[in-house]
This record gives C-alpha cells, sequence and structure tokens, in this order.
C-alpha cells in the first residue's frame, strides 16, 4: 500500500486498540435496571434527578426490561420472596452486565436478620459493588457507578465474568 | 376513648355486626392476635384476637378481645360484614396460624407460599428463613373472580397481564394480576408480602428506643412520623407528656414529613404519566427539606430522631431561616407544578372519574387519611381527636367529593399547603424550655454527668441495657400519619422490651381495595390510580 498520501486523511483516522474502544463504549453508557424495593430506591430517584444527576456520568437511560440494560442496581431489601424474581431478571439481562448492591440490606440484610430477609443478594447474583449506608446518600450511588466504570477498565472485555458463582437458587 | 371488650370466639359476629349496624362503629382498623406461650404473660388460652373498630364520629374506638382455644377451629370471618376485613384476617392466619370460617381466600399475604409455619408465634425462631424458589401464578384467586362475573378465558377471550412485582409504575413492589378484555380490566387480583420484613417479630427482641429505627423504615417517604408516632404511643403508655418544645418540634417535623411524603407521591404519580417536568419541581424542593433534616438529625431519609420521652438534641441555631427557605422554595414548587396542571386538559380527562369510591365504600375498605378524605369522609385524627395542640392552630381539612384519582391527587396538593400554614404557626409559637421530660427512667442523662458521677453512668447503663421499662398493659395508639391513620397496638409485659407491636398500616387497606377499583377501567388509568393511592410497601408489608 502506498503510504505517501496518508497525511492527507489528517486526524480523520485514530489509531487505537479494540479493547480501548470497547471500554470508551461501555463506561459512557451504562444502562441501569433499577431493582427498588424500598426507602433506597427513593434515594436512587433524587440520585436520577436533576440535583445529583446521574446522566453526569452516562447511566441516565434507566431501562425496565432487563433485555435493555447492562448494570443492575439492587436498590433495597431482597426478602426471600422476591429472591426468585431477583434472579430471573438477572438471569435475563445479556453480557456484559454488572451489580450494584446499593444499601445495608441489599449487601447483608442489613438489621433485618429475621426470617423475611435474604442476607444479602450475593447469595442469589454476584454483586460487584457494595455500598454502604442505610440508606446511602446519592453521592454514594454515584460513586457505585463510577467503581463499575474504573473496574470495567481492568476486566477482559469479550470473555463471561463471574462464570464460577454459585447461586443458592440454582438448582431448585 | 377507648374501651376494650372481652367476648366469647361463637357470639363474635353478632357482637362485631350489632357494634357496626347499631352502635355505628364503621370502621374497622385493624385485626391481630396475640400470642401467649412465654410464661411471663400467663392467660387461659394460648392465642387472643385483637378487633380494633372506630366509630363514625371518628373519636371513640372499641377493642374487642375473643380468647381462642383452638387456632384450628378458629371464628368466623367477619368479611361480610367489613370487606376490609379480608386481607386482615389473611394476615392473622398468615402469621399466627389461625382459621377464620368461611373466608374466601383464606391463604398467606405477608409470607411466601412455600413458607412453613407461622413466625408471629413465640415458638418460631426469629433467624430461621426459609428459601422461596417458585412464584404463584395467582390463578386460583383469578378464576373465582372471573367465575362471578360469568366470564371465561377463551369464550370471552380475555388476556392475563401482570403487572410487576418489578414494575416501574408499581412503587416498590406490588404485584397486580388484571384479567384484559382489550384495554379494559374485567378483573384484578394483588398480591404484596415482597417487602415484608419482619417488622414486628422484630420488635419483640429489641427495647423500645431500638425499635425506633425499625419505624423510620415502615414510611420511608416520612420516616419522623412514624418515630413520632411510635414515640407518641409508647409515651401514652407510659403516661408522660412532653414539653411544649418537644411538641412544637414534633409538630412541625410531622407536618415537613406530610407535605415530603405528598411531594414524592405527586411526583411520581405525574411521573407515570409523563409529566416528568412535574418531577423536577416537585422533586427538587423535597432534596431543601432533606438537606435541613440532614442539618438536623445527621440523616436525609432515615433520620431516627425521636427517642421515648423526646428526641436526641435540640433545634440548631438559625434552623428558623434553613426552614423558612425550604418552604418558600416547596411553595414555589407547588406553584410550578399546579400552573401547569390545573387547566391541563391531559391531566383533568385522565384522572376525574376514574375509579371513584364513594364514603361508603371507602369506610367498608379501611381507608383513612387524605385518599378517605378525598371521598368526601371528613376524618382527621387533627380535627376528631386533636393531639399535640393541633386544635389551636388555625388550619383547614381538605376534603375531597368524588373519591376518584383527581381527588386524591389535589387533597394532597392542598393538604400540603396546609401544612405549610401549620409549621409557619408552630414557628412562631415555638416556646424555650426543655425538650425532653425529666424522668431518669426515660430519657438518657447528659454525658457530663455519664462521665462525671457513677450515679449517671450507671443511669446510662440500666437504659441502655435493660431499655426503657414500660408498664403491663395493652394499648393502641393513633396517629394522623401521611396516609392516614398509623396505629400502633403494643402489649407490653413490664419489661423494656414489648411483648408484642402490631402497626396498623394505612396503605395496607388501600392496596387491599385497588385491584376491586381498578375494575373496568383501563390499564394506563390503574396506574394512576395506584400513583394516587400512595402505597409505599415498606409501611404495607412491613
Amino acid at each position: 500500500m502506498d503510504v505517501s498520501n496518508a497525511h492527507l486523511l489528517d486526524d480523520a483516522v485514530v489509531t487505537t486498540t479494540l479493547d480501548a474502544v470497547v471500554t470508551w463504549g461501555r463506561e459512557a453508557s451504562l444502562w441501569p435496571f433499577v431493582f427498588g424495593t424500598a426507602c433506597c430506591a427513593i434515594e436512587f430517584m433524587a440520585t436520577a434527578a436533576s440535583r445529583y444527576d446521574i446522566s453526569r456520568f452516562g447511566a441516565e437511560v434507566l431501562r425496565f426490561s432487563p433485555r435493555h440494560a447492562d448494570l443492575l442496581v439492587v436498590a433495597g431489601t431482597v426478602s426471600y420472596k422476591q429472591a426468585p424474581i431477583l434472579k430471573q431478571i438477572y438471569d435475563q439481562m445479556p453480557e456484559p452486565k454488572w451489580v450494584v448492591a446499593v444499601g445495608a440490606c441489599a449487601s447483608t440484610g442489613g438489621f433485618y436478620d429475621n426470617y423475611t430477609t435474604l442476607q444479602g443478594i450475593d447469595e442469589i447474583v454476584p454483586v460487584d459493588v457494595y455500598v454502604a449506608g442505610c440508606p446511602p446518600r446519592p453521592e454514594a450511588i454515584l460513586d457505585a457507578v463510577i467503581s463499575i466504570q474504573k473496574q470495567l477498565k481492568e476486566e477482559p472485555k469479550f470473555t463471561l465474568r463471574h462464570q464460577e458463582f454459585k447461586s443458592k437458587l440454582d438448582n431448585v | 376513648m377507648s374501651e376494650t371488650q372481652h367476648i366469647n370466639a361463637s357470639e363474635l359476629f353478632g357482637v362485631i355486626f350489632q357494634a357496626k349496624e347499631q352502635e355505628g362503629f364503621s370502621l374497622l382498623l385493624d385485626i391481630t392476635a396475640i400470642d401467649n406461650l412465654d410464661k411471663s404473660h400467663p392467660t387461659s388460652t394460648r392465642f387472643e384476637l385483637v378487633y380494633i373498630l372506630r366509630h363514625e364520629d371518628f373519636k371513640t374506638l372499641k377493642i374487642f378481645k375473643v380468647s381462642l382455644a383452638d387456632p384450628l377451629e378458629g371464628v368466623e370471618s367477619i368479611t361480610s360484614i367489613y370487606t376490609s376485613a379480608e386481607w386482615a384476617e389473611r394476615e392473622v392466619y398468615d402469621q399466627y396460624g389461625i382459621h377464620f370460617k368461611h373466608h374466601n381466600t383464606l391463604k398467606r399475604i405477608l409470607n411466601h407460599n412455600e413458607f412453613e409455619g407461622h413466625p408471629l408465634r413465640k415458638d418460631y425462631i426469629i433467624t430461621q428463613g426459609q428459601y422461596c424458589t417458585t412464584s404463584q401464578d395467582l390463578m386460583d384467586e383469578m378464576q373465582p373472580l372471573l367465575e362471578a362475573r360469568c366470564l371465561d378465558m377463551k369464550e370471552d377471550d380475555l388476556m392475563i397481564v401482570n403487572l410487576g412485582p418489578s414494575h416501574p409504575a408499581s412503587h416498590g413492589t406490588i404485584r397486580t394480576l388484571a384479567a384484559l378484555d382489550g384495554e379494559t380490566i374485567v378483573a384484578a387480583a394483588a398480591e404484596i408480602g415482597y417487602l415484608h420484613r419482619g417488622f414486628e417479630k422484630s420488635c419483640e427482641n429489641h427495647n423500645y428506643n431500638q425499635i425506633i429505627p425499625y419505624t423510620d423504615r415502615l414510611n420511608y417517604c416520612s420516616a419522623l412520623m412514624n418515630n413520632i408516632a411510635f414515640s407518641k404511643t409508647v409515651e401514652e403508655m407510659l403516661e408522660i407528656t412532653l414539653p411544649d418544645r418537644g411538641i412544637f418540634i414534633r409538630v412541625i417535623l410531622s407536618e415537613l414529613s406530610r407535605v415530603i411524603d405528598h411531594l414524592v407521591c405527586l411526583a411520581a404519580g405525574l411521573l407515570d404519566m409523563g409529566g416528568q417536568t412535574n418531577y423536577w419541581y416537585l422533586f427538587n424542593p423535597r432534596n431543601n427539606a432533606y438537606d435541613f433534616l440532614s442539618k438536623l438529625t445527621g440523616a436525609r431519609l432515615t433520620n431516627s430522631y425521636m427517642r421515648i420521652g423526646g428526641m436526641t438534641h435540640d433545634l440548631y441555631e438559625g434552623w428558623q431561616d434553613d426552614l423558612t427557605d425550604v418552604l418558600a422554595k416547596i411553595d414555589q414548587g407547588i406553584t410550578d407544578s399546579l400552573k401547569m396542571i390545573t387547566h391541563n386538559r391531559i391531566y383533568n380527562d385522565r384522572i376525574q372519574n376514574v375509579s371513584p369510591v364513594s364514603a361508603d365504600e371507602a369506610l367498608q375498605y379501611g381507608f383513612t387519611g387524605p385518599n378517605l378524605r378525598a371521598s368526601g369522609v371528613a376524618y382527621d385524627l387533627r380535627f376528631s381527636d386533636p393531639y399535640y395542640y393541633y386544635d389551636t392552630f388555625d388550619f383547614q381539612m381538605v376534603v375531597g367529593s368524588v373519591g376518584d384519582t383527581y381527588d386524591r391527587m389535589m387533597v394532597r396538593f392542598d393538604e400540603m399547603h396546609e401544612s405549610m400554614k401549620i409549621i409557619k404557626q408552630a414557628m412562631e409559637q415555638i416556646p424555650d424550655g426543655a425538650i425532653n421530660v425529666s424522668d431518669k427512667r426515660i430519657v438518657m442523662p447528659s454525658k457530663d454527668d455519664v462521665y462525671g458521677g457513677i450515679e449517671g453512668m450507671m443511669n446510662q447503663f440500666k437504659l441502655v441495657i435493660d431499655g426503657v421499662k414500660v408498664p403491663k398493659g395493652e394499648h393502641y395508639g393513633a396517629f394522623e400519619a401521611a396516609n392516614g391513620e398509623l396505629g400502633f397496638y403494643i402489649v407490653s409485659d413490664g419489661s423494656g422490651t414489648p411483648y408484642k407491636v402490631k402497626v396498623r398500616p394505612p396503605s395496607f387497606y388501600h392496596m387491599a381495595a385497588y385491584p376491586k377499583i381498578i375494575e373496568n377501567y383501563q390499564v394506563a388509568d390503574a396506574i394512576m390510580t395506584l400513583g394516587s393511592l400512595n402505597i409505599i410497601a415498606g409501611e404495607m408489608d412491613r
């Protein structure tokens, strides 16, 4: 190929790696599915509203179909009754997908150490980022989005994640 | 005014029928049970049923107690007297395993369908969780509904649509199954319990002040009100009254919470309808209110600011300016929002005459609060049985006429103005002085005393370890919360931990009526109706 004319293209051509392009695309367009159940969901509403404005981080396209989403935000207490629904929604999401456990209940069951409450959603789905707080402030939820963005830069781009994860509801 | 009457299981139906038809107790507030298994609380039978009724003067209460020899034999269902008993009895069956004869759908309501045992029985271990693997199809409830309407899935070409429990317009975790003829709902059934977090069981192993953070998470849109309602009920059992400054702080914060609660309801309701700008206008001033609350209490949403006998600390210096600013912003938000909807045909046409509930029906369903007032029933505890000097404030009760979705929303808009009127008056009148009762058995000593002397240190130690000891007895305390009558039925055995706590959640009864009132309306209307009822799952499922 004759490269003598390459200068004519100027900066119309950028050379990069495929990984970098994919990362760039993914980190700026996380589409959250909000599995909002309780108090934390109210704080998520505040995160999405104009003052905290999650769209500054490219994650404002809230999808309520798991097929459209790649970021599962579990905001609120997940009870045993709710657990199979959470698992179904996670399974319906296409790869690649990330999960944020917002708040004490989703992370560990919180102070609901009783017969109703799942002691952390990581019994059911693999969690990438845990957010402390009961409920966390909107800034903390934004921080989780940024953490996911950082994390996905480091990860392999074209392999399935969490293949070794075993869910408590896998064999039922 | 409340009166407790012990009756036999066999005469229950007759007595309650008479109370309603002849004595005018038109509102069934709640049904619950007490498990007397623990020996510290001995009675002749293991189970007792408790029926709480309210008179149509909205002041007098009547509590019927029934001793129950055999939970499997149970008692006669009163669903034919009060529609609201349907879900209330199901809950007692689910939590205590008490049977109700001639109840149409006596099945679990809060716990999942694979659950074994009855968690509020004293011999059920609190931490014994049970995994759930499947969901119900709810056709066991749908089929009788269709048969009653002489409908057939195939012949009438009906379609089943499942809304929720994870659905953007289901406001949390509510599931509705609707049978559709075209776009019209011909029958519907609802399933709740997805956010059942065992509040009542948790109360039985925490002391009174430890329960306050749990009450925050009942109705998390107006957490402070739940704090106040619970503390007020316990204080009534202790027969103590707060100093005036404490009462005024509670009034100010209650009314601010009511405004916040209504703002969330209306913002979300209008968002469901496509009016997204209203969401920004109503939601942003709410953030200003949260700034004020976090400055005061340290938390935005779940404040835990109240304690039995008062509150953790006094208002900070300069709070008046902050609160005045918040009120101005809220007022601006409401004005902006109303400008866009008052004469907006889309808004008015979409919700006027949708799912109207008549006054009689509303009482039958057990409605309280703004939803009942929208139906034209002038019931507000702040007027009918005033507490905390509510009779001295100049404000009005907002009452609707038709009880449709429009009324339910507009009553809330107007109530926010009334609440702000109360806040402004209370800000002017608030006296100086103590905020807590001065009783060492109830309120924590000052830190100077704790670190400065053995008496103060022991005082703190006893209060932390044993908690506030509440005299033996049973009491139902009611409070006009943002969504309606929030009641706590507390049974004390004299220790620092309640023997039993039952919440009377307004949303539970509103939700029970929901599948009935959306019938004959379209799916899009049902979404608006749900928004206007303001179902808060934390309070409904507890």
